[in-house]
């Protein structure tokens, strides 16, 4: 068997073919908030999204977040996910200081840096494979303003790209769209999108968002080199001074793919691929001109192309993705085509020395896992013997 | 919405998952709750959740409402510790096993007694103290499977087509007074209820319905479909002529 939230990871990692996923959303009661601290007590299956709709009126955010709010507690620590402020505050496990495991033997066990610290560090990032959480403590952090100062800053080449990261090492939340079709002087051309909660206090009431939908699957090849091509020329026109700076909304800075229900139709019936890795690369020189050099070369489109520098704080778990270096996440409509792309960027990965995000992993083979996540076979003993996944039988399908 | 919600509310059923989802809608600085149900522990997860989300009292009561005789006492007592109770929501039921019933009266007894004579006898003891009270909201939750009987859960849909018969009879008899009746019929909602049913896309959230809830009461409807999809949907299967409907396989 397997826990499973909300099912958004894309790739195996909350699929289990035969066997039985324990659904979590009914874990969704909070249990107890200290509005002094901020420290929020609540069920595993509780998702971001009503976290915010607690907090955010009470003057308290998430301590970090990826870009979607359609997570649960239980799969962000099982994930160890984490969010445009990686650089300063580090992965979702460093605010989780506590949470409840249960086994399929019925044990209860409290996690924490001190309590079975063992079971603690193995469960964030586990992949849900050590038992299933019911509970967890989030630290939340304290804001004045539902507001963020936004910055948008255009660049060219991974150089520029770079330099203007350093400038940001201070900003709260720092994340680049990259445009990876086009070559030549526009190569590795982007917008930095930096922001930091206001300051300035404000109204914390919630505002109504408007939401789209995608009603129906769009026809496969909708995105292609050429439609995605001409919408990074226009997306990257769109902004047409090299720097703005708004006061926007956390919703649209966040979450912008979270007002679109269903977004991922777009990509058709086969639906998409994502691919996450990060390289040791701090100057450029490190891999990620390769890989970017791959993709344009591929004739294939990223719609949502993302890049951003890790910050070096270590998280708590055993089996956590992020390291220091530069991330790049893509996705690719399903395709022969895509799948050949990505594994020859996970080979570069490899022979890089970098490593591959399994929330968003389909591809991942035993022999770059294991190289990837060398700690892989002191985890595998911390395992429910009643729990797995697809994705854990896949890369572990050599032993 | 500007319209006022109810602020003391009576739960009968506390921790189902609609229960839960309507009294988080119902949450104000203002709202205290009374919450009944038969597990202790389950009643305490409910209660933390609620006041940690800013309710303004939580007192909880387990017991089993299958035991008739014990439903005077518990209500008075809801009464008095909530002074008086704007919104009676009953949110309990099983489904049973249609199968099982069909070969077992006993399960199909079970089935009749919990939905509907146990819920008959509550709403005895609610709609006198509403028809007093010349005021408040009597919510029963009901089901679409009430509305006409199909072999594939005949015993269910007797059970809550009975329940609304007797709710039609209620709200006939006290709506005069002032008071509101308000028969809920959700479609498929992804409970525990139908954790074993295969979920397709006429499966709704229990905080949808919570939301169509909270609407209908604030709204002072009789009866409401959830999601509004299932009005036409029910219209169209009691208007099937009988000839007809008994050679289909529903």
């Amino acid at each position: 068997m397997l826990p499973v939230g909300l099912g958004r990871s894309y790739g195996d990692v909350c699929l289990l073919d035969g066997g039985t996923l324990l659904n979590s959303a009914g874990l969704s009661r909070l249990i107890a908030f200290n509005s002094e601290t901020g420290l929020l007590r609540c069920e595993a299956g509780t998702t971001l999204s009503e976290i915010l709709d607690f907090a955010v009126p009470r003057g308290w955010f998430l301590p970090t977040t990826p870009g979607t709010k359609y997570v649960t507690i239980g799969g962000a620590i099982a994930n160890d996910v984490h969010g445009k402020n990686h650089h300063v505050a580090g992965t979702f496990g460093c605010h989780t200081p506590r949470f409840e495991l249960v086994r399929s033997d019925g044990t209860h066990l409290e996690c924490s840096a001190t309590n079975n610290p063992s079971w603690y560090s193995a469960t964030i990032g586990g992949l849900g494979l050590t038992g299933l959480i019911t509970w967890a403590d989030i630290q939340l952090r304290p804001i004045v303003s539902r507001k963020i100062d936004y910055e948008g800053i255009k660049f060219v080449g991974i150089d520029e790209f770079l330099a203007i990261s350093r400038e940001s090492a201070n900003v709260e939340y720092t994340v680049a769209w990259i445009d990876c079709v086009a070559q030549g002087r526009n190569f590795a051309r982007g917008i930095f999108m930096r922001g930091s909660h206001s300051t300035r206090p404000k109204s914390l009431k919630p505002s109504s968002p408007t939401r789209l939908s995608v009603p129906v699957e769009l026809p496969a090849g909708l995105l292609n080199r050429y439609t995605v091509g001409a919408f990074n020329a226009l997306y990257f026109r769109k902004q047409i001074r090299s720097r703005t700076s708004s006061v926007i909304d956390y919703e649209p800075f966040f979450y912008p793919l979270d007002s679109v229900q269903h977004w991922n139709k777009i990509y058709g019936h086969k639906g998409l691929l994502q691919f996450q890795c990060v390289l040791p690369d701090t100057d450029g020189s490190g891999g990620i001109t390769h890989l970017l050099r791959t993709i344009a070369a591929s004739g294939l489109a990223s719609f949502l192309a993302v890049i951003k520098v890790f910050g070096d704080r270590k998280s708590p778990g055993m089996l956590s993705f992020p390291r220091p270096g530069i991330t790049l996440a893509l996705d690719f409509p399903v395709s022969e085509k895509s799948f050949g792309l990505l594994n020859r960027l996970g080979a570069l990965t490899l022979d890089y020395g970098g490593s591959m995000y399994p929330a968003k992993d389909a591809l991942m083979t035993p022999e770059q896992f294991q190289a990837f996540y060398p700690d892989w076979r002191q985890f595998a003993r911390f395992i429910d013997p009643a729990f797995t996944s697809a994705f854990w039988q896949r890369v572990t399908a050599n032993v | 919405m500007s319209r006022t919600l109810p602020a003391r509310i009576l739960v009968l059923g506390a921790t189902s998952a609609i229960a839960m989802a309507v009294c988080r809608e119902l949450i104000s600085p203002d709202s205290r709750f009374f919450l009944v149900a038969r597990r202790a522990d389950r009643l305490d997860a409910v209660r933390n959740d609620l006041l940690t989300r800013g309710a303004c009292s939580v007192i909880t009561r387990a017991i089993n409402l299958d035991d008739v005789d014990a439903h005077a006492h518990v209500l008075s007592e809801a009464a008095a510790e909530l002074g008086s109770i704007d919104l009676a929501l009953l949110a309990y039921g099983i489904l049973g096993d249609q199968e099982q019933a069909q070969s077992d009266f006993a399960a199909s007894y079970a089935i009749l007694h919990t939905n509907f004579i146990s819920a008959a006898s509550l709403i005895t003891w609610l709609a006198n103290y509403f028809e007093n009270a010349g005021k408040g909201t009597l919510a029963v939750i009901s089901s679409v499977a009430g509305d006409r009987g199909r072999k594939s859960n005949y015993v269910y849909g007797t059970s809550k087509g009975a329940l609304n018969i007797f709710l039609d009879g209620v709200r006939n008899r006290i709506d005069r007074s002032g008071a509101n009746v308000l028969t809920i019929r959700p479609g498929f909602v992804s409970t525990p209820m139908t954790a074993h049913l295969r979920q397709g896309p006429l499966f709704a959230s229990p905080a949808k319905i919570a939301k169509g809830i909270v609407g209908a009461i604030s709204a002072k409807k009789d009866v409401v479909y959830l999601p509004g999809f299932w009005r036409p949907i029910m219209f169209f299967i009691r208007a099937l002529p009988e000839f007809l409907f008994k050679k289909l396989n529903l």
